[in-house]
């Protein structure tokens, strides 16, 4: 059975994927090209360039697409599912025991304790993605369309959804060529 | 409707967040606590943590136990498919027009011009678990942790799920 494989392929990759999505690719390909030769290399390559072109979690979208093509409809479900199921259970039953015993001054103490180190993983994430756009884009651009869309969001108090889609549309609608025409000349 | 509303605090940030599953997280937490109140600002901060200290990927993690908490089982199905299905619809879908496209410099364009405005709201974020951190427990055990966190996961690339864990032993013994 090709679901049950994709299955248990996902669900490895689920388990062992710390880090989060862009950190399992090569869990992922590890399953799918070298072990089980679903996809070849290349092809491999072509559904994460793919993927990439698209928002949402790349984790989900791999193990769905690589699912379809393998086994259909019911393969799509059975890597999705692999993949995601098992660690939100165990946000659940954990987070759950957790809020039970709230009250507890100890295990208050714990829930406090965490705040500051998601703190420093956000400015980790926050220097990480800053660093990127300042390569693409420089830091005087960078910096003054981080502030504009600041004063935007938190200033005037617009939602945010409202600010990058517009931002998304600039960036699929302005013309491309006429510039490069211009380059070329 | 609770579903509806579920559905659209994980559509939104799914379907706008270019960068993967960290670009979403401060885009969640803008429905999550901002604009529906379903969660405090600790409650998201401690659900982070537990996320980041487990394996899978983040945006699912956080969707399945916020549907959770807020409208059982059906919530946590609304908001996990509200975060897989649509952009995976879109990649089965239009699978030969985004073949074509995958090099083009409007689609390399769209997450580029995306990310500081992504890094903006993550810095945002990070200032509030700040505050909230020393509402919590004060400036010196924030600074401590802090500090602490700091070094292991920057200096010694330290496994976030270790920082966590020497965070909860840390909280349990000196906060209370």
């Amino acid at each position: 059975m090709k679901q049950t494989a994709l299955f248990w392929a996902f669900f490895r990759v689920g388990i062992f994927g710390f880090g989060g999505g862009p950190a399992m690719i090569p869990l992922v390909r590890a399953e799918v090209v070298t072990r089980h030769q679903w996809l070849t290399d290349e092809e491999f390559a072509d559904v994460l360039a793919i993927g990439n072109t698209l928002p949402g979690p790349i984790a989900t979208k791999m193990p769905g697409y690589i699912g379809y093509r393998v086994a259909g409809i019911s393969g799509c479900a059975a890597a999705v599912i692999a993949v995601i199921l098992p660690m939100i259970v165990a946000m659940i039953v954990m987070l759950g025991i957790f809020s039970r015993y709230r009250d507890v001054g100890w295990i208050r103490g714990m829930g406090q304790a965490v705040i500051p180190v998601v703190m420093v993983m956000m400015a980790q994430l926050t220097w990480d993605f800053f660093d990127k756009s300042k390569a693409a884009l420089g830091w005087l651009i960078s910096i003054a369309m981080a502030v504009i869309a600041g004063a935007v969001i938190y200033w005037l108090g617009v939602h945010p959804g409202w600010v990058i889609g517009a931002i998304l549309l600039a960036a699929l609608l302005r013309p491309s060529r006429k510039k490069r025409a211009e380059g070329a000349a | 409707m609770i579903y509806w509303d579920l559905f659209l605090a994980f559509f939104i940030p799914n379907i706008i967040g270019y960068g993967g599953g960290p670009a979403i997280i401060p885009l969640i937490e803008a429905e999550v606590v901002g604009r529906y109140g379903w969660m405090t600002s600790q409650g998201f901060a401690e659900t982070l943590a537990l996320g980041n200290a487990l394996p899978s990927p983040i945006a699912t993690k956080m969707a399945g136990y916020v549907g959770y908490e807020v409208a059982g089982i059906g919530g946590a199905f609304v908001a996990v498919a509200a975060t897989v299905i649509p952009s995976l619809l879109l990649m089965l879908g239009a699978l030969g027009l985004l073949y074509r496209h995958r090099d083009s410099p409007r689609v390399k364009r769209m997450s580029q011009w995306v990310r500081p405005v992504i890094a903006m709201m993550m810095a945002w974020l990070t200032l509030s678990f700040f505050t909230e951190s020393m509402a919590a427990s004060g400036l010196l055990h924030t600074l401590i942790i802090g500090i602490v966190a700091t070094i292991a996961l920057v200096r010694f690339n330290t496994h976030p799920a270790f920082v966590v864990i020497g965070a909860l032993v840390y909280g349990g013994l000196f906060i209370s």
